[in-house]
C-alpha cells in the first residue's frame, strides 16, 4: 500500500458522495404523495430481501468463544511471560530489579540471592494481577527482554488478589527445547497482514 | 350432550393446550435461530444439539424463578393480568379447525373444539380481550414504563380492531357464514377458488392488523424494549412473565392458522395433502412474523393510529362497499 493514498485528503474525489435527500413535504398534498410513493415503491420488500439474502448466504460471523478464539495483536499486553535464552535455555532474568522499581502500581515483588556460581539468581518473583494495570513499563524497561507481555487474557479470578509467580510465567523447558518460545515483538509491532486491512480516515479539513 | 362427546372435547382441549404451549416454546427457538441467521449469527448453540434444548433450559428457568409481587402494585389485578393474555389466546383456539376431519379406529374426529356458527367473530373478540392482559398488567404495575405501555395498548386496541373487523367483513359477506369451516368449504375448489384472489385488499389489511393484534415488530410498541424497557412486563418475573410470553406466541400461531383458513384455502378438500398444505401456510405466516422482525423498524404509536384510522380503515370501508356493489349486481 502506497503512502499517497493516506496523504490524499481530498474526500470529494475518492468515491464519497452526498446522499440525495428530498425536501420534506410541507403541505398535506405533498405528504399524501410521499405516503403513496413510499407505499408502492416496495422499500419494505428491499429490507425483507436483504435479511433473507443474508440468511440464505449463511455467512456466519459468530466466534464460538470458548472453543474458538480470535488471534490478538502482538501489541496486546496481557499476562506477563518470562523468557529463556535461546543459547542456553536458562532464564534471561538477571534480577536487576528494574521492573520492580518502575512498576507504577507496585504489583511486582522480587527477591534475589547469590547462587553457588556467584551469579545473581531470582529466588522469588510475583506479580499481583489484581493490582497490575498492564501498562507495559516492566517489559519496556527490562534490559534483557526477559519479562514481556503474553497473550493470555483469560485471567478471571475468585478474588481481587490474583498472583502469578515466576514458575508460572517462565517459558516451560519443554517448549524451549522444542524451540517454540515466542519472542515478544515489542511495542509498535503491527498485527500480521494489517497493511491489507487498514482504511484511511477521511479528513476534509 | 353424551359422555363420548364430553370426553372427546376434553381430550381435544388438553391436546391443543399441550401442543400449543410446547409450540410457543419451540417458537422462541425458531425465532432466535432465524433472527440470528438473518443477522449472520448462530443463535443458541450450546444447550443440546444446535441449541435445541435451549427451550427446556428456558422453561426450567421460568418455572423455578422466584415469583415476585412488587410492593406498590395493585396485587389482584397484577396477578390476574398474565392469565388473561394466556387464557384468551388459548380460548380463541376453540373455534379454529386445525385439520380436516379424519377417521381413527372408525371414529370420526373433528379437530375443532367447538364449531360455533360465529367462529370468526368469537376468535377476533377473544383475541381482542387478550389485550386486556398488557393493559391491566401495565396499569397495575407501579412504574412509568408499564403505564406508558398500558396507554399504548389502549391506543393499539382501538386502532387495529376496527381494521381487522372491517377487512374481514367483505369475505364474510361473500361466504355468508362466520364459521371457519364454512370458509374452508367455500374454497375447496383449488387455488383459483381462494378468497385472496377476490379479496386481495382485505387479505393485506387483515394481515397488517394481525401484526398489530399479536404486537409483532412493525407494531411492537406495547413492549418495545428499546423505548420502554419491557413495557407491561417490566415488573413481572418468572412464570407470570412466561404466561405473557406463551400467550403472545400462541396468538401468533393461532392468527397464522386463521389467515390461511380465511384467505388461502385452509386445508382445502380435506385430504392429507390439504392438511399438510395448511401446515405449510401456517409455517410461512409464522416465519413471516420473524422475518419482519429482522427486517423492519418499529413505528411510533401515533404512526400506528394514523395508519389504522386514516389509511387502512377507509380502505377497508371502500373494500366493503365495492364488494357489496359487486354482489348486488
Amino acid at each position: 500500500m502506497k503512502m499517497e493514498q493516506f496523504n490524499d485528503r481530498n474526500v470529494a474525489d475518492n468515491g464519497y458522495f452526498l446522499v440525495d435527500i428530498e425536501d420534506y413535504p410541507t403541505d398535506s398534498w405533498g405528504k399524501f404523495k410521499r405516503v403513496v410513493k413510499r407505499s408502492f415503491k416496495g422499500e419494505l420488500f428491499v429490507g425483507l430481501w436483504v435479511v433473507m439474502r443474508e440468511m440464505l448466504r449463511f455467512d456466519i460471523h459468530t466466534v464460538k468463544y470458548p472453543q474458538e478464539k480470535m488471534p490478538i495483536g502482538p501489541r496486546y499486553r496481557a499476562v506477563h511471560e518470562m523468557k529463556r535464552l535461546w543459547e542456553s535455555d536458562t532464564e534471561r532474568c538477571i534480577g536487576c530489579g528494574l521492573c520492580e522499581k518502575i512498576c507504577i502500581s507496585d504489583c511486582i515483588r522480587m527477591d534475589t540471592k547469590i547462587d553457588e556460581n556467584s551469579r545473581k539468581e531470582v529466588s522469588e518473583y510475583t506479580i499481583n494481577l489484581g493490582r497490575c494495570i498492564f501498562c507495559g513499563y516492566c517489559a519496556e524497561v527490562c534490559p534483557e527482554l526477559a519479562i514481556t507481555h503474553g497473550g493470555e487474557y483469560e485471567n478471571a479470578s475468585e478474588q481481587r488478589e490474583h498472583f502469578v509467580d515466576y514458575d508460572y510465567m517462565l517459558t516451560p523447558i519443554d517448549t524451549m527445547k522444542a524451540k517454540a518460545q515466542k519472542e515478544f515483538e515489542g511495542f509498535g509491532a503491527i498485527t500480521p497482514h494489517e497493511d491489507e486491512r487498514v482504511k484511511k480516515t477521511p479528513l476534509s479539513y | 350432550m353424551d359422555t363420548a362427546y364430553l370426553i372427546e372435547t376434553i381430550i381435544k382441549v388438553v391436546a391443543i393446550l399441550l401442543i400449543f404451549s410446547a409450540l410457543a416454546g419451540i417458537g422462541t427457538y425458531f425465532e432466535r435461530k432465524i433472527l440470528a441467521f438473518m443477522q449472520r449469527r448462530l443463535g443458541p448453540m450450546y444447550v443440546g444439539p444446535y441449541g435445541l434444548l435451549q427451550v427446556a433450559a428456558d422453561g426450567i428457568k421460568l418455572f423455578t424463578k422466584e415469583d415476585i409481587i412488587p410492593t406498590n402494585v395493585v396485587g389482584p389485578i397484577f396477578r390476574l393480568a398474565p392469565v388473561i393474555t394466556a387464557a384468551t389466546a388459548f380460548m380463541a383456539a376453540a373455534a379454529i379447525p386445525f385439520f380436516p376431519q379424519f377417521t381413527i379406529f372408525g371414529y370420526t374426529v373433528h379437530p375443532i373444539v367447538a364449531d360455533i356458527n360465529i367462529g370468526i367473530l368469537y376468535i377476533l373478540g377473544v383475541m381482542a380481550v387478550g389485550l386486556f392482559g398488557p393493559l391491566l398488567g401495565g396499569m397495575a404495575s407501579a412504574n412509568k414504563f408499564a403505564l406508558l405501555s398500558a396507554a399504548r395498548t389502549a391506543a393499539v386496541f382501538i386502532s387495529y380492531e376496527v381494521v381487522s373487523g372491517l377487512s374481514i367483513l367483505a369475505p364474510i359477506m361473500m361466504v355468508g357464514s362466520l364459521s371457519l369451516i364454512d370458509f374452508n368449504n367455500y374454497q375447496t375448489g383449488g387455488i383459483s377458488h381462494w378468497i385472496i384472489w377476490t379479496q386481495p385488499v382485505a387479505f393485506v389489511l387483515f394481515w397488517i392488523s394481525a401484526f398489530a393484534e399479536t404486537g409483532r415488530t412493525p407494531f411492537h410498541l406495547i413492549a418495545n424494549d428499546h423505548e420502554i424497557i419491557d413495557g407491561f412486563g417490566t415488573e413481572y418475573s418468572g412464570m407470570r412473565w412466561g404466561l405473557f410470553f406463551i400467550g403472545e406466541y400462541a396468538n401468533m400461531f393461532f392468527i397464522s392458522f386463521v389467515i390461511p383458513l380465511i384467505f388461502l384455502g385452509g386445508y382445502g378438500d380435506g385430504s392429507l395433502l390439504g392438511a399438510l398444505g395448511l401446515i405449510g401456510k401456517v409455517a410461512f405466516f409464522f416465519f413471516f412474523f420473524l422475518w419482519t422482525r429482522a427486517a423492519w423498524p418499529d413505528v411510533r404509536p401515533d404512526q400506528l393510529m394514523w395508519l389504522c384510522w386514516k389509511v387502512l380503515m377507509p380502505l377497508a370501508v371502500i373494500n366493503v362497499v365495492i364488494t357489496a356493489l359487486v354482489m348486488m349486481f
